[in-house]
């Protein structure tokens, strides 16, 4: 057994220890702990994958944004616990759900095992249209130009998310704010965070965004990463969100699929079809969508963390 | 056995742990928990596809590499529309529980 | 000169390795919060820093040395303030268990 192997081997124990830990831990708030280092260590597996844009996707929205939500999740529904601790199936229940699990987890590791390899596979049709793109990277070509219309819907699932999350709010609330309020007192070891950091998280994030047309890296994390920095300036109450009334942050949750829409709606005079993008001008267009959507991203993301408005905006 | 085999296994294995926590977990929290975590194996397995499917100087085939990174999007608002759902349960009710008779006004 | 380079990198690796098993050995014998996080932070940055050092001479471009370089900046400086905000709710609670 090589090295490498060997090493291979731990990560999968490791994964699978924490992700029972986050099942079998009596204490939600541990549990949650537990799901932020698994997603990491998922991030690690990804990588051995050779799926390094999921990877990075991985590390900071299904580990870092999810991670934040539900510890403040966890931290508020504290004590709720105890509970609920009489609603456990019995015995002979769990037994019967650990043999459905068991037997659901027996047929997908079986099909993993007689999976052909080489297997089906769409690389030679990107390969061969990536040129059209003048894109290098593949996965971005596919997100913005093959598959564009499942990234589109994606953005407006993004956006229906934060309005389901925003009519959840009280009555009185509706147009008002979310999160924590603003502190006079900038002292502390966060607050220096949220000031030291934010310049470079947005360089980092612009950088991640560009090269994303040609290396790992696009929207998705590039947009996970400024709404990180906004996210730390808000927990370290240097700033309010802003009221979910206000114009400006409307149109920027809006801006990314609103944008695509009318270039992929152009794609019919220009090029024949939806989301068709005319010769030689493929490039230019992707990276315009892209900054659009990068900025609704980075909007929408702490607006979900953030929950329903809690007091009207003053 | 090659890395990618290993990560298929070990997806499989996350998505029947998955299934145990949002089957047998009374706290909604933790049933959230078990469906990222059930998410996570099946897009482990998407990852499987991929390595498998590389070809044409590609390590992966980059088609289900783009579906996982939409549906870690998705699966982070389905969790974020859930958890507001819960706390708003929780500050309507006082009880954090999916059981219909708790938390809910006897006179109606 | 290659395999001086190479030796180098190995070595520091390997004392950076060493460094985090030291670490996360502290992790689970110390026997509370507080010389946990000291056993963390301490040891982390130092395991890190070394392998990052490793690393340097096989960068294949200045541009990735400094790529490396960024990230255990940006490392210290999430687990210094980490460390702080644990020891600051320890201290608020009132108790170091």
């Amino acid at each position: 057994m090589s090295v490498i192997q060997a090493l291979d081997i731990s990560l999968a124990v490791l994964v699978l220890a924490v992700a029972i830990w986050t099942i079998v831990s009596r204490d939600a708030f541990a549990a949650v702990v537990g799901y932020v280092a698994y997603g990491l260590l998922v991030s690690l597996v990804w990588v051995r994958l050779f799926a390094v844009d999921v990877a990075l996707t991985e590390a900071a929205i299904g580990s870092g944004v999810t991670g934040v939500l539900l510890i403040s999740a966890a931290v508020r529904l504290r004590g709720t616990e105890a509970a609920v601790a009489a609603e456990w199936p019995g015995a002979g229940s769990r037994v019967l759900a650990a043999a459905l699990c068991m037997v659901v987890t027996a047929a997908l590791a079986a099909v993993v095992l007689t999976m052909p390899d080489p297997g089906a596979t769409l690389a030679p049709e990107a390969a061969r249209h990536l040129a059209e793109t003048e894109l290098g990277n593949p996965v971005t070509a596919v997100l913005m130009a093959f598959r564009a219309l499942d990234t589109l819907l994606e953005k407006v699932v993004l956006f229906l998310a934060v309005i389901g999350v925003w009519s959840l709010a009280a009555d009185g609330n509706w147009g008002g704010i979310a999160g924590p309020r603003r502190a006079t007192n900038r002292q502390g070891a966060l607050a220096f965070l949220a000031q030291l950091l934010p310049p470079v998280g947005i360089v980092v994030a612009i950088h991640i965004v560009w090269i994303g047309a040609n290396e790992p890296g696009g929207a998705f994390q590039g947009g996970a990463i400024l709404a990180a920095m906004w996210m730390i300036v808000i927990m370290a109450r240097l700033a309010e969100a802003p009221a979910i009334g206000e114009r400006r942050l409307r149109l920027a949750l809006v801006a990314g699929p609103a944008v695509f829409l009318a270039v992929g709606l152009m794609g019919f005079a220009v090029a024949n079809a939806f989301l068709a993008y005319p010769a030689g001008l493929a490039k230019p267009l992707i990276v315009f969508v892209e900054v659009f959507m990068t900025l609704s991203i980075a909007v929408s993301l702490p607006m979900l963390v953030l929950g329903p408005p809690d007091r009207p905006s003053s | 056995m090659s890395a990618p085999t290993l990560a298929g296994l070990t997806g499989a294995a996350l998505v029947g742990l998955g299934l145990y926590g949002l089957l047998v977990h009374p706290h909604p929290l933790r049933k959230l928990l078990g469906f990222n975590l059930l998410g996570s194996g099946v897009f482990l397995l998407f990852g499987i596809i991929a390595r498998k499917g590389a070809a044409a100087g590609f390590a992966a085939d980059p088609v289900p590499q783009a579906m996982v990174i939409t549906g870690i999007v998705v699966a982070f608002c389905a969790t974020a529309l859930s958890v507001a759902l819960l706390l708003r349960l929780f500050e309507a009710g006082g009880a954090a529980t999916l059981r219909p008779d708790v938390g809910r006004d006897d006179s109606d | 000169m290659n395999t001086a380079i190479d030796i180098f990198t190995v070595v520091a690796i390997c004392a950076g390795a060493a460094f985090f098993m030291a670490g996360s050995v502290g992790l689970l014998r110390f026997p509370d919060s507080l010389t946990r996080l000291h056993a963390l932070t301490k040891a982390d940055n130092l395991g890190l820093g070394l392998i990052v050092l490793g690393l340097l001479p096989q960068a294949d471009s200045l541009l990735g040395g400094l790529k490396l370089v960024a990230v255990w900046l940006l490392v210290q400086l999430a687990s210094a303030t980490v460390a702080q905000l644990i020891a600051q709710a320890l201290r608020h609670r009132g108790r170091g268990t």
